[in-house]
């Protein structure tokens, strides 16, 4: 993702240009050549009497990026150009002032915020560029139904309106504008770039524009400006405490790589092979449909299908050659162990199971139990299929890796004796879309998204 | 920052802390006075009746809402942010769009307290928790920031100041309500628990940045909005809030997960036959005891819980399990390897590098010991000793380590260790 295309670069331009259109205080300025930028600025500000609100509200936007970034880092979600803390700023702006003038006051914080990324110039056009039209377009339609005039008047049931279709119009530019720098820079398929973009983001930016509406309104009252301010305290810090949220959760995510990291240490396998049974688990029970929740528990189980194995003695673990009747009983109770172990965690829930029957077999040779068919859990059916999947296609100490293809063979041709079908038929479907890139340590580091389904979006052009 | 495994201890705690008697006195003191401002509020209300109804309606359906949606969860102080942050707001209202309001701080109080109570039926109802401490909080808090804005408003002293200036001055009022509820609070766990005051204090302290200043800025703003606006402003100005409450309830929600998940792994070594079942747990809950009582506060008393739950994790890495899991006869230097085997594995989770420190160094002298890592190693020796000792086991282990080398166990911690014992009747649980 290092390199942007030029189609893309050819994108971010004309989006740049149009927000410069946005910004020229009389819109019949398309085409002419633009003004001496001082002067243009001047008139700008002078064109209306709240200049002041401008100023004023580009260094609130300025100072929340500024302290999002560096307060909180690696908190700022990839999918959103804007700090969430600053859209009640901009819509603010929006409901407030003339739209030239509200699509002034992100520009200074994103001019001057600093991009980690390369090509940083791009980027810091691209951002810029993206919040202009939308925010131009918000205000555009807040005057153009009134809305100016009842904020103004502080007359509330009736400003609502205004208010709402202007989020609305927000949220669908940036929506509009995001996915399509994702299918030009990222390849991403148009139909996956835009789907759930803007239904996504409408509940939250619903939220910040009843406070970008409060702060508006409080501005325009006798109680001025700073009453506006105390809008932001409390967005202010449920950021931080979704900051925290994440943080924490990631600490979650370490501890549990920790706990298999041992497992496999002890175990003398291929590193991460407990990761990669928790991302084949994954790709398996997204392929059946299942909901998000469930799919992210299953990959947990899958991540921990082997915990148990902290209780075997490593020299078993570790012995070469045959073992004895007695140590292979040994070493079979370690589902028993991870069932135990595992007990305390609640959020596994059912997945649990999966854990305790992972090595049943569909015709009841299996063990701890020797469950039949149906009998045997289906979380735990679709993790000793992605464990046979990864077993056989890593390096072992008795056993070289096999390819892919003839890995899903020899599957496909237990089906039915030792594996669900259904669920390794999902394994060759989920492999054929996606292919197989096994990541050692998955989420290393990024901020946890809510779904694991957007780990591939993250390093898109927006960060 | 309580826990799931220390309110094991909590609630020893609590019973321990109930036999004496001068520490119920606060707590007896402060439920008289909110029963009082309840009853003198009540009859003022009766006497004048409730005056400007519609608004009174709003806010006590508000406050009553507010109470609803309260849940308690590990590590969060304010439970029911949008019922504080309607309750002051109503305090310190002076105008409803633009007319100058008129009930006084007796209805606040009235209203307030009827509204609470009324959101507080189905918690109890479904048993959850002691409600009548929070109620107490309510309402000596609401009574306090509308007793010093109310009159100042009626007498018009308020209208001198200038409209930004008056916002400032409804901040500024609700950060002290605010602080009056932190002394309190504190004041009704040192009562409960029998903890010290001044952790508490600064435990609840330590919140007010955090959801303090979120509360007050919303009960500011709840205030102003309604005067511009009208009762509009309530359902639509709350969303804010909810949105401070839902990501608070998510991060408890992970916080628990995540604690869980280090309970597991220490449990790991237990289930490897390492160590005897239940003494990480043990040792934990024990060492928060201890730690409380040697006035640690809320971040070091998770740092030193994790620490606890994970201090044998260097057995791990042994290839033959010692000896019923005791450490604490082993030799120092071998102590020490576990130790530092330990401090490696917590540094790959992500329970962070206190933490990992504190584990690494619990064999270490007691001079050059962390107090948290002071406390692990009393109390898991103490633990060691006990485990199988039969009946006479807690007072011959508390007499070992106190005879111990010097430089072996830090003498106070010891101390302190008795007197939480001492304090729970010696009747914590030995066999897990």
């Amino acid at each position: 993702m290092e390199a942007i295309p030029g189609r893309a670069r050819l994108y971010v331009g004309c989006v740049a240009l149009a927000a410069l259109v946005c910004l020229a205080p009389v819109p019949a300025v398309a085409g002419t050549p633009l003004p001496d930028p001082s002067r243009w600025a001047a008139g700008l500000l002078r064109a209306d009497s709240s200049s002041w609100a401008v100023i004023l509200l580009a260094a609130l936007y300025a100072a929340g990026r500024w302290a999002a970034r560096t307060r909180f880092p690696g908190s700022l979600p990839a999918a959103s150009p804007v700090a969430p803390v600053v859209h009640p700023v901009l819509l603010a702006g929006a409901f407030l002032l003339p739209p030239p003038a509200a699509a002034l006051v992100p520009l200074p914080g994103i001019l001057l915020a600093r991009v980690e990324q390369r090509p940083a110039g791009v980027r810091r056009l691209w951002r810029a560029a993206q919040c202009v039209p939308a925010v131009w377009a918000a205000a555009r339609v807040h005057g153009t139904l009134g809305g100016r005039d009842t904020v103004a008047a502080c007359a509330v049931p009736g400003a609502l309106l205004p208010a709402a279709a202007a989020v609305l119009v927000y949220c669908a530019v940036l929506a509009l504008l995001d996915g399509g720098i994702r299918v030009l820079a990222e390849r991403v398929p148009a139909r996956r770039a835009w789907r759930g973009r803007f239904s996504r983001s409408l509940a939250p930016l619903a939220v910040h524009g009843l406070a970008g509406l409060m702060m508006a309104v409080l501005w325009h009252s006798p109680y001025g400006p700073v009453a506006a301010l105390l809008v932001l305290f409390p967005m202010g810090v449920a950021w931080w405490v979704f900051a925290q949220y994440h943080r924490e959760r990631a600490a979650h995510h370490a501890t549990i790589r920790a706990l298999v990291q041992a497992v496999d240490i002890k175990d003398g396998y291929t590193r991460g092979h407990s990761e990669r049974v928790g991302q084949a688990s994954m790709m398996i029970a997204r392929e059946l449909g299942m909901d998000e929740r469930r799919i992210e528990v299953l990959r947990f189980a899958g991540i921990l299908h082997d915990v148990g194995k902290l209780g075997v003695p490593t020299r078993l673990l570790r012995k070469d050659g045959p073992l004895t009747p007695e140590e292979r009983c040994v070493i079979e109770l370690h589902p028993e162990y991870g069932h135990e172990i595992t007990r305390g965690i609640t959020f596994l829930g059912e997945a649990r199971s999966a854990i305790l029957h992972h090595h049943e077999r569909l015709d009841g040779s299996g063990y701890p139990y020797g469950l039949v068919g149906r009998q045997i859990p289906e979380p735990a059916r679709v993790v000793a299929v992605a464990d046979a999947f990864d077993a056989m296609t890593s390096t072992r100490s008795y056993s070289r890796a096999r390819p892919v293809a003839v890995a899903l063979e020899e599957l496909g041709r237990c089906a039915g004796t030792q594996f669900d079908p259904r669920m390794v038929g999902a394994l060759v479907r989920a492999l054929d879309r996606h292919g197989w890139h096994p990541v050692v340590t998955a989420d290393e580091g990024a901020p946890a998204l809510p779904s694991p389904a957007s780990a591939g979006d993250r390093r898109g052009v927006t960060r | 920052m309580t826990s799931a495994a220390v309110t094991g201890a909590g609630a020893r705690g609590r019973t321990a802390g109930r036999r004496p008697g001068h520490h119920r006195r606060p707590l007896v003191l402060i439920h008289t006075a909110a029963g009082l401002t309840v009853a003198v509020a009540l009859a003022a209300t009766v006497r004048s009746g409730v005056l400007e109804r519609p608004l009174a309606l709003a806010f006590g359906v508000f406050v009553a809402v507010g109470e609803l949606s309260r849940w308690s969860g590990a590590g969060v102080r304010e439970a029911a942010p949008l019922g504080a942050a309607g309750a002051l707001a109503f305090a310190l209202l002076g105008e409803n769009a633009g007319h100058p309001t008129q009930h006084g701080a007796a209805q606040v109080v009235a209203v307030v307290a009827g509204a609470s109570l009324l959101g507080c039926v189905p918690h109890v109802a479904r048993g959850r928790g002691p409600v009548l401490d929070h109620l107490a909080r309510r309402v000596l808090t609401v009574a306090f920031a509308a007793v010093c804005f109310q009159p100042l408003h009626d007498g018009g002293v308020l209208e001198r100041f200038g409209g930004p200036a008056y916002a400032l001055l409804l901040f500024a009022l609700l950060v002290l309500g605010v602080l009056c509820d932190v002394v309190l609070a504190a004041a009704l766990a040192h009562a409960r628990t029998g903890w010290p005051y001044g952790p508490l204090l600064r435990d609840e302290l330590r919140a007010v940045p955090g959801i303090g200043s979120a509360v007050c800025a919303t009960g500011a703003v709840i205030a102003l909005a309604v005067a511009v606006v009208g009762l509009w402003a309530l359902p639509l100005f709350s969303l804010p809030l909810l949105l401070t409450q839902l990501a608070l309830r998510r991060y408890a929600a992970v916080r628990a997960t995540s604690r869980q998940t280090i309970a597991s792994l220490a449990r790991a070594t237990e289930i490897a036959g390492y160590t005897p079942p239940g003494h990480a747990r043990r040792v934990a809950a024990l060492g928060v005891a201890v730690g409380r009582d040697l006035g640690l506060s809320g971040p070091e008393l998770t740092v030193l819980e994790y620490a606890a739950l994970m201090h044998d994790i260097g057995q791990l890495s042994l290839v033959d399990p010692v000896p019923a899991g005791a450490t604490a006869p082993l030799s120092v230097r071998e102590q020490r390897r576990i130790a530092l085997l330990g401090g490696a594995v917590v540094r790959q989770t992500g329970a962070g590098e206190q933490v990992a420190a504190v584990v690494e160094r619990q064999a270490d002298p007691c001079a050059e010991q962390p107090v948290a890592a002071r406390i692990v190693r009393v109390v898991n020796a103490y633990d060691e000793k006990v485990h199988g000792a039969g009946p006479g086991g807690p007072l011959t282990a508390l007499e070992e380590l106190r005879l111990a080398a010097a430089g072996e166990y830090a003498p106070e911690v010891v101390e302190a260790l008795a007197r939480v014992l001492a304090r729970a009747s010696l009747t914590l649980p030995v066999g897990g």
